[in-house]
């Protein structure tokens, strides 16, 4: 993590992102409640929590699809709420997503997914696009043949293979991953695993991920992070996550019903 | 007050609905005017909107024109004002039954799509991926959708005007027995640029209309497919009402002296 981070000539005390007392609330449930998170450069940060526990609305709101109420959410520096509609567009090509269900456009063929960033974000001509497609296929193990199908046509894993493709193809500073391994099998959840490591290490990126899958935190995480209740409540590096000594860590990781951790089981 | 609590707060639902509706109108244009624009799509949307509802239009303009004739034939004879026919017809094809029908068609075949497509790409997140992707929805996904129905309705109500006449000409002359020639040449002669122009102006609206409500109700769906299925509905039946209503005040502002 230090050459990670020597090579991406940043100076420690400046995380790449650095999140400070966020609070959004959806009518009278507060999801997210003063939250507070760093990103080192070149940090592979994996927050875990609960389902319905807030983990998508903080990558939202940090990629300005959401608007939080209060804090601020600083990306290299600048605090991205409450920014003009054309700097968040600027801010936001140094980001790279892959959504939880791949988010493929099907009225594109995959080439054109992968793609999509480089002909409409960068303006490329399509023929050096789509050449650059095939090779970011091929880095997640998928011939360029595959690029002529379209999303309809694939798989679970594939789907989220060309997602990755995808968020990877503009060569982002930061990664972000939403449950990578949601809805695969073991095997292909590996397998995803495996390739978000290779990427963001090949690329130097920086990357958030949110999971609740524990074999995906272990392979991919520098640091973790427990969101429950609105915040942070536990941050360490992974592989301290065993002799946390934190009771809801404890529970988390071990997949326990009773615990601190109430889940709610009925609606509000 | 327990009558008036759900009367007002219906009003009130109305007022944050239509506000909402201008900012999604007044963003959506202005993005229309902003580059980047992207000629690709709006051409795609052309092809959609304009020449695969040849089909529906026409056939709806041909019954309309047919029955129009048929209709004022057994109501004029009874005053012996059959020789009215030509113009009643062209009349009321091009200012009207034209544009509104072609509108209320289109809702129905392009809005309802358009509500389908978008809300689909909302709850799939593939709006989301567009924003992560530096591409703006609104000029990607609504700008194409708002110039190919605001281009693309005046063209096939100018083309459903004339099949629609050309229905009244048909049963004129083969069944109600008019001669062909006296039938066109009346229909020519008392037609007026004013009548064909309102109606292409009332297609403009409308094609804008149907295309600005299956885009607002697709991009602001919630909740999985029942929610895309509220959207489609409510659509097709907002663009019907907006249709309808326009259609008076475009009307007035015309012909009102």
């Amino acid at each position: 993590m230090t050459t990670n981070r020597q090579a991406n000539g940043q100076d420690e005390a400046v995380p790449k992102i650095r999140i400070r007392g966020l609070h959004k609330s959806f009518g009278d449930k507060v999801v997210l409640d003063g939250l507070d998170l760093d990103i080192g450069a070149g940090h592979s940060v994996v927050v875990i929590g609960g389902s319905g526990s807030g983990k998508s609305v903080l990558l939202k709101c940090i990629l300005g699809l959401l608007t939080p109420e209060a804090g601020s959410i600083e990306v290299d520096g600048e605090n991205v709420v409450g920014m003009s509609n054309r700097d968040i567009e600027r801010v936001r090509r140094k980001f790279g997503m892959l959504f939880q269900n791949a988010a493929l456009f099907d009225s594109l063929p995959v080439w054109e997914n992968v793609a999509f960033g480089l002909i409409q974000g960068v303006r490329m001509e399509r023929g050096a696009a789509k050449a650059i497609a095939i090779e970011k296929l091929a880095a997640v193990g998928l011939g360029p043949e595959v690029g002529e199908l379209s999303p309809a046509e694939l798989s679970g894993g594939m789907r989220k293979r060309v997602g990755l493709a995808r968020a990877i193809a503009t060569e982002p500073e930061i990664i972000f991953f939403d449950e990578p391994t949601t809805g695969l099998d073991p095997i292909m959840g590996d397998v995803i695993n495996d390739l978000i490591v290779k990427c963001v290490r090949g690329l130097g990126a920086t990357a958030l991920s949110i999971t609740h899958d524990m074999a995906s935190v272990r392979k991919i995480a520098d640091r973790v992070g427990l969101l429950y209740e609105g915040k942070i409540i536990w941050d360490g590096q992974v592989g301290d996550i065993d002799t946390s000594g934190n009771p809801y860590v404890d529970q988390f990781i071990h997949g326990r019903a009773e615990g601190p951790i109430a889940m709610q089981i009925r609606a509000l | 007050m327990p009558i008036l609590q759900p009367l007002g707060h219906t009003f009130l639902l109305f007022l944050e609905a239509t506000g909402r509706i201008v900012m999604f109108t007044s963003t959506a244009v202005s993005h229309c005017f902003r580059p980047p624009i992207y000629p690709r799509l709006i051409i795609r949307q052309m092809i959609e909107i304009g020449y695969y509802s040849l089909p529906v239009v026409g056939l709806t303009a041909i019954f309309t024109g047919m029955v129009l004739a048929l209709q004022s034939y057994t109501g004029f004879a009874r005053f012996s004002a059959e020789s009215a026919i030509p113009n009643v017809v062209v009349v009321s094809i091009t200012r009207e039954l034209g544009p509104v029908l072609a509108g209320l068609m289109v809702a129905g075949r392009v809005g309802a799509a358009m509500a389908a497509e978008i809300g689909t790409m909302r709850v799939t997140e593939q709006i989301d991926a567009l924003d992560t992707l530096a591409t703006n929805p609104f000029k990607y996904l609504v700008a194409p959708r708002l110039i190919a129905g605001l281009t693309m309705l005046p063209l096939l109500v100018l083309i459903a005007d004339i099949i629609g006449v050309f229905g009244g000409y048909v049963v004129s002359s083969y069944k109600l027995g008019f001669n062909p020639a006296t039938y066109l040449k009346n229909t020519i002669d008392f037609v007026e640029p004013q009548d064909v122009i309102s109606g292409l102006v009332k297609a403009g609206v409308f094609g804008f209309l149907v295309t600005l409500m299956g885009c607002y109700h697709g991009y602001n769906s919630r909740g999985g497919a029942q929610g895309v299925g509220a959207a489609t509905t409510n659509a097709v039946v907002s663009a019907s009402i907006l249709i309808l209503c326009f259609n008076y005040f475009i009307t007035e502002l015309f012909f009102a002296r």
